[in-house]
């Protein structure tokens, strides 16, 4: 008990006081209230309560509810990919081969570009007539893609760009991973006449689980807040194609409905929550079963 | 032995090859087109320019009274405050939370983390600045930032602070000096790596932030870098040069600091995230 006290002396309450302020008046209590705010009509000034009618509007309203399925499937797209495309990249920085650091920087750095430059960017390489990507396909025999422009592509064009631009920070995460791995493993191994494939399979691959738990919560988590990259390209189109749960809150914003946009915020509150958690808890019961 | 040099070579040449074709290009892309006249980056080609039209910069400078001038005052002071008010109340909460493992601050880590996950609530955030007087001001955008990067920035502090044994504390603490003084002159300096680590993370994430100053901070005079460059998109679209020296203009101070501080920013990315 003494030593209790003595702690909590030491280790002030207040300490915590700012950081805990600031999070519980702008972060928190906007989301409190918001569950209030969906079920009404709302002009800032007054709101209305109305029951469910938005959150029955969103779900009856093709061009809303479309936006949670263009959600899920960018998350877990993006997700899925990184994953699997960061790990190789990842095996090929920790071989033995000289031009790792050039080759990592280059993989990092478009993590350090704003969204809106790299969306900006990747529309004119993706122009329909002009643009780069065009350009090369013809020259090796195809017919040009309109990239953006098609319904059933959009959407793919945009997470291919997002898988881009985000690869690196999957990547250093499982170089630290697989650069933790004790090599004695390896040793073991190969003197047990293991190829470099077995080696890859099962070692590295199950030695990695933690970092990979991290990449993909981290990016599926991104994936379906995601908002900047699809405004910068394509603001939601050709018609909804794109739309995802982000960019119709602010179109709903946008055209003043805005009991309608908190109902979409705390749809999408709900689906990361229903989708993260479990995910997370899952992940964590494998990497125990691993180790 | 000779074979798997050779075999290292390839992978070596191969290797770079795809990574100048899928990630340097694009960055070459913007680069030579910003500096092309408007019919030459029209084409959209990654020929080099027949002719070198530096004065592209300085028109998206003066562009529209000097747009973008102001535009980058508002990111600077934007970024500046945020990490600031970063640093301290999360370098303070992070010590805290990770010294006292009671239930008390169990809950309040909980809670805070929550904030890694789910969304803000945009429109109750505008209600409530516009209620306390602050929407469409840089203290309430600086606010807003601080609440969403408070639980990645306690993280960080928190997993660092675990590295660092209690012993001196306790012994400060028998000297005589009070909770205050123990934490700014024993943790503190001691803290110096991580805050190098947060400083850079978070004034990369506000400095390129668009979404919340979209929301937060409308408005001609408010306008931040990223602001600019959407709204140049509109105005540009028939001038790719404009919106390429602006997009480069926007880039350099990212590269700058990732020239300098590559490792740092690539450690402080793992650390930060292995540990959520």
């Amino acid at each position: 008990m003494k030593s209790k006290s003595k702690k909590s002396n030491l280790y002030s309450f207040w300490f915590v006081v700012p950081s805990l302020a600031i999070f519980c008046i702008f972060f928190l209590y906007p989301i409190v209230t918001s569950l209030y705010y969906s079920m009404t009509v709302w002009n800032f000034d007054s709101a209305t309560f109305c029951g469910l009618d938005n959150y029955k509007m969103f779900f009856s309203e093709n061009s809303l509810s479309s936006s949670i399925v263009h959600t899920l499937i960018y998350a877990f797209l993006t997700s899925g990919l990184k994953v699997v495309i960061a790990f190789f990249i990842a095996i090929f920085l920790t071989s033995k081969i000289r031009t790792k650091g050039f080759i990592r920087s280059c993989v990092f750095f478009p993590n350090l570009v704003s969204t809106m430059a790299v969306g900006l960017t990747f529309c004119a390489l993706m122009h329909p007539t002009k643009g780069l990507f065009n350009v090369v396909l013809q020259a090796i025999g195809f017919s040009p893609i309109n990239f953006l422009g098609d319904i059933n592509l959009a959407l793919y064009s945009v997470i291919a760009t997002d898988v881009w631009k985000g690869l690196s920070i999957s990547v250093v995460i499982y170089i630290a991973g697989v650069q933790s791995i004790d090599k004695t493993y390896y040793e073991a191994a190969s003197i047990d006449g293991a190829s470099a494939w077995q080696q890859l399979k099962s070692i590295t691959l199950p030695l990695v689980a933690p970092s990979q738990n991290s990449i993909i919560i981290l990016s599926l988590i991104g994936g379906l807040r995601t908002f900047d990259l699809i405004w910068a390209m394509t603001g939601g189109g050709p018609g909804f194609a794109t739309d995802v749960m982000a960019s119709v809150i602010y179109k709903e914003y946008a055209y003043g409905f805005y009991g309608l946009s908190t109902a979409g915020n705390v749809i999408m509150l709900v689906l990361i929550s229903c989708i993260a958690f479990p995910l997370q808890h899952f992940l964590m019961k494998r990497e125990e079963a691993i180790q | 032995m000779k074979r798997e040099k050779r075999r290292l070579l390839i992978a070596d040449i191969l290797g770079v090859l795809v990574t100048v074709i899928i990630f340097i290009i694009p960055f070459y892309f913007m680069f030579v087109n910003s500096l092309k006249s408007q019919q030459e980056a029209n084409l959209l080609n990654i020929a080099w320019p027949s002719e070198l039209h530096f004065e592209n910069y300085s028109a998206v400078f003066s562009y529209a009274n000097y747009q973008l001038l102001t535009a980058y005052k508002n990111s600077i002071i934007l970024t500046l405050f945020t990490v600031i008010g970063l640093i301290f109340t999360g370098a303070m909460a992070g010590y805290v939370i990770q010294r006292r493992n009671d239930r008390v601050m169990k809950t309040i880590s909980w809670v805070i983390m929550l904030g890694l996950m789910i969304p803000a609530a945009i429109l109750p955030t505008i209600n409530l600045l516009q209620k306390l007087h602050i929407y469409k001001t840089m203290f309430g955008m600086v606010m807003v930032e601080i609440a969403l990067q408070t639980p990645f920035t306690i993280m960080l502090f928190r997993g660092y602070m675990a590295s660092i044994p209690t012993e001196l504390e306790e012994a400060a603490r028998i000297d005589g000096c009070n909770p205050w003084q123990v934490f700014i002159q024993i943790i503190n300096p001691l803290l110096k790596p991580i805050r190098a680590t947060v400083i850079i993370l978070t004034a990369v994430t506000t400095f390129n932030d668009f979404t919340n100053p979209l929301y937060f901070l409308p408005g001609a005079d408010n306008t931040t870098v990223q602001l600019t460059l959407y709204n140049y998109k509109g105005q540009f679209s028939s001038s790719y040069n404009m919106l390429f020296a602006d997009i480069i203009l926007i880039t350099i101070p990212m590269l700058i600091l990732f020239i300098f501080f590559n490792k740092r920013i690539v450690d402080g990315m793992v650390a930060g995230s292995v540990k959520g």
